[in-house]
């Protein structure tokens, strides 16, 4: 009898590898954000989206090819830095994995999506292809955009434009300081938002656009003293991490209670540092919606991320749109190796998301069009921030943002 | 006027704040005749145990432990480590410290995680003390000074004032003789390891809620505290406060204070060129005072060294 137990044990286990085996062929996604170091907090909680998203929306719903693969996700540490991620990239090419995600820093994003490139020109049978999931310097959808990259969240010139629209339709507002970090985004971030205004509001005046050095200002209440010295009744900034917390906090504390516009003014702790202080005051600028949940699906799906990742935010909605993005390219082409196919079926690729509603990939220059929203903090959010009990609703909400804005994109097809 | 009183304000806390974390460097400093490289990081430890603390009893208990445990921390590194590393001469001491500041930062990293700390100031001291022409200056400032004021005069006290104070100012100049009197100088050594650390973790609490309590405060503190302690004078408690103050109020004024570079130049009779973009000078033409801010205590710091290399008030070492 025992006997018998074993050998249907045994014959169950090695039916249970063949099943398993049949449906295991893996189509792997190399993950290259920064997992360690300082900005650690950025890629595991990416790193956390997109494993929420390959199993809730691809691999337990039916998988790819009819049920026969399904997606893995492979991380690689690049230490957000180029160099790195260039290393990153070789030995995920040698290991066989030809779909490459990344997004912290437009810096590597750059050094990436020129890799590839050179890559894939001088293997043109063996291509790879570049999901580039929130890296969001507008010139790699411009100057610098090519056949195999694919932006998937709004570049910063997209963003503004949302933020400005909010700006504008705030007849309040009528003198707005633009301060930001001394480098690329910066920069770009600045010169945005004087164009918009002026296009927009020319009656708004630009009371201050400053720079300040990355990283290196311990004490921001200088800077603050000349923001609330201006008479400034918005604030914009592109600043993160550090620069952003330590902006706020000054800012706020230095008596200034009208709206701070943000790109990166919440999660990864910054939400819990600003506290009570930033309830109504900071906004923020980003791709879909996290409060209200757009759809009942997303509610769900949300819900269901904070069940398996209760320490983790979801920060960034659009890189849940990668992967199911991708498998329907793949589903469209029939196989997961052919690329080139791959690519083609992303292009122009119409997605119904369920964080971000209706998304477009731009075939002129591989830039998703999708949902952008300005949210505001407050202590009213189903889902929070940090565990702070706060988090960011949306306040304005702009469908298919920047369609019809230009590109100077343009684009070598193989 | 309203603004340059508000500033005066603003970069006296910078000042005081910076000076707390130099006195007790400078003191170890002539204890041990290395820098201790990984004072900036007691610091730091300071601000998480008050973190971690404050969650369970609130700011205050956390303001009066936190110090305590760093400062115990402190003395027993001293004790076990640093005394042992002492008789093999000064550089391996500096690669103890400098190792000790890696070790901490990753041991604070994997308790504590990588993002911000949610440290705010205690309810009781977070309201608006009072505003100049709209500016408000917040009741916790005002607690942070009138802190680092009350240690600086008990320092002073300690240090010119009593018996205790007089031991250790001795036994930092004279060691082997003060040790041939009968004194304990290796408990003195300690103690005073322990209180300059502690003075850091104190640092640490008062300043976690305003600068942020993150796994980098350390290294945005750590060379401005050296190029202080440069400025002052090497082992001069007084040094260390003046050098403080000026670092402080220098930053400051040099960040609210938009002097241009074209405003300067053309003041001096040069003309800006027509197409700066495209001018090789661009980046010396759109320079402003802000951007420079920041490397102007090194600067200082230079001069200094080339002036008087003893510091603003050290004593030259023979």
């Amino acid at each position: 009898m025992n006997k018998f137990n074993l050998m249907m044990a045994t014959a169950l286990a090695a039916g249970l590898v063949a099943g398993a085996a049949a449906a295991q062929e893996k189509v792997r996604i190399a993950f290259t954000d920064p997992l360690s170091g300082p900005f650690a907090t950025t890629g595991t909680q990416g790193l956390a989206i997109y494993r929420h998203s390959v199993k809730e929306l691809v691999n337990e719903p039916g998988g790819l090819l009819d049920g026969i693969a399904e997606f893995e996700m492979v991380p690689f540490d690049n230490k957000i830095s180029a160099k790195e991620s260039l290393i990153q990239l070789q030995v995920a090419m040698d290991q066989g994995i030809r779909i490459i995600a990344q997004g912290a820093s437009s810096g590597v994003a750059n050094a990436l999506t020129e890799a590839v490139a050179k890559h894939n020109r001088r293997n043109p049978d063996d291509p790879v292809i570049f999901l580039n999931h929130s890296a969001v310097d507008p010139a790699l959808t411009n100057d610098k955009c090519q056949f195999w990259h694919f932006r998937f969240d709004a570049n910063a010139d997209i963003k503004m434009d949302a933020l400005t629209d909010d700006i504008a339709a705030n007849p309040d507002i009528k003198k707005v300081y633009v301060i930001g970090q001394d480098y690329s985004f910066g920069k770009a971030v600045a010169a945005a938002a004087q164009r918009f205004l002026q296009e927009k509001r020319p009656d708004i005046e630009i009371v201050g656009n400053e720079l300040h050095p990355i990283g290196k200002v311990k004490d921001f209440t200088p800077y603050a003293r000349k923001i609330v010295g201006s008479g400034a009744d918005a604030v914009i900034t592109g600043n993160w991490g550090g620069d952003m917390v330590g902006l706020g906090k000054a800012v706020m504390g230095a008596g200034f209670d009208k709206p701070i516009y943000t790109y990166y003014g919440a999660t990864s702790g910054i939400t819990a540092a600003f506290g009570e202080e930033g309830d109504g005051i900071v906004k923020l600028v980003g791709a879909g919606q996290v409060n209200p949940a757009p759809t009942p699906e997303a509610q769900e799906f949300i819900e269901a991320f904070y069940v398996s990742f209760p320490d983790l935010d979801f920060g960034q909605p659009q890189m849940a749109n990668v992967a199911p993005m991708l498998a329907a390219a793949i589903n469209e082409v029939g196989n997961a190796t052919d690329i080139k196919a791959i690519a083609y079926a992303l292009e122009g690729m119409e997605y119904d998301s369920i964080v971000t509603g209706k998304t477009l990939m731009r075939e002129s220059d591989h830039q998703t069009i999708q949902t952008v929203t300005v949210q505001g903090q407050t202590p009213e959010a189903a889902f929070d921030y940090d565990n702070s009990g706060r988090g960011m609703v949306a306040e304005t909400v702009v469908e298919l943002a920047s369609n019809d804005s230009p590109t100077t994109c343009e684009m070598k097809r193989p | 006027m309203a603004l340059f009183l508000v500033n005066v304000l603003d970069g006296f806390v910078t000042g005081l704040l910076l000076f707390m974390l130099c006195s007790g460097l400078t003191l170890i400093f002539s204890m041990m005749g290395v820098l201790n490289f990984a004072h900036a990081s007691f610091y730091m430890l300071g601000a998480y145990f008050a973190y971690q603390i404050s969650l369970v009893t609130g700011f205050w208990v956390g303001l009066l432990v936190a110090p305590l445990i760093v400062g115990l921390i402190g003395a027993l590194i001293e004790r076990y480590g640093l005394r042992r590393v002492h008789k093999y001469g000064h550089v391996p001491e500096l690669i103890f410290t400098f190792g000790l500041a890696l070790l901490i930062e990753e041991t604070i990293q994997f308790f504590w995680g990588k993002s911000q700390l949610p440290f705010s100031e205690p309810a009781a001291l977070d309201f608006a003390a009072f505003a100049i022409a709209g500016n408000a200056f917040p009741a916790y400032k005002v607690f942070m000074i009138a802190v680092a004021m009350g240690i600086f005069l008990t320092l002073l006290y300690i240090l010119t004032k009593t018996r205790i104070g007089m031991t250790i100012q001795a036994a930092l100049s004279y060691p082997e003789t003060v040790q041939n009197l009968g004194h304990n100088v290796p408990l003195v050594f300690m103690c005073v390891f322990g209180v300059g650390t502690a003075m850091a973790g104190l640092a640490g609490v008062i300043a976690g809620p305003v600068l942020g309590v993150f796994p980098g405060m350390a290294l945005q503190l750590g060379s401005i505290v050296f190029v202080t302690i440069v400025i002052g004078g090497l082992g001069s408690l007084w040094g260390a406060l003046v050098a403080s103050l000026i670092i402080g109020w220098l930053q400051t004024f040099a960040t609210a204070y938009d002097v241009t570079a074209e405003q300067v130049l053309t003041a001096i009779g040069f003309t800006k060129p027509e197409l700066i973009w495209d001018h090789p000078l661009q980046d010396l033409w759109t320079l402003t005072l802000p951007q420079l801010g920041p490397i102007l205590p090194y600067l200082l710091m230079i001069i200094v060294l080339v002036l008087r290399p003893q510091g603003l008030m050290g004593n030259r070492e023979s």
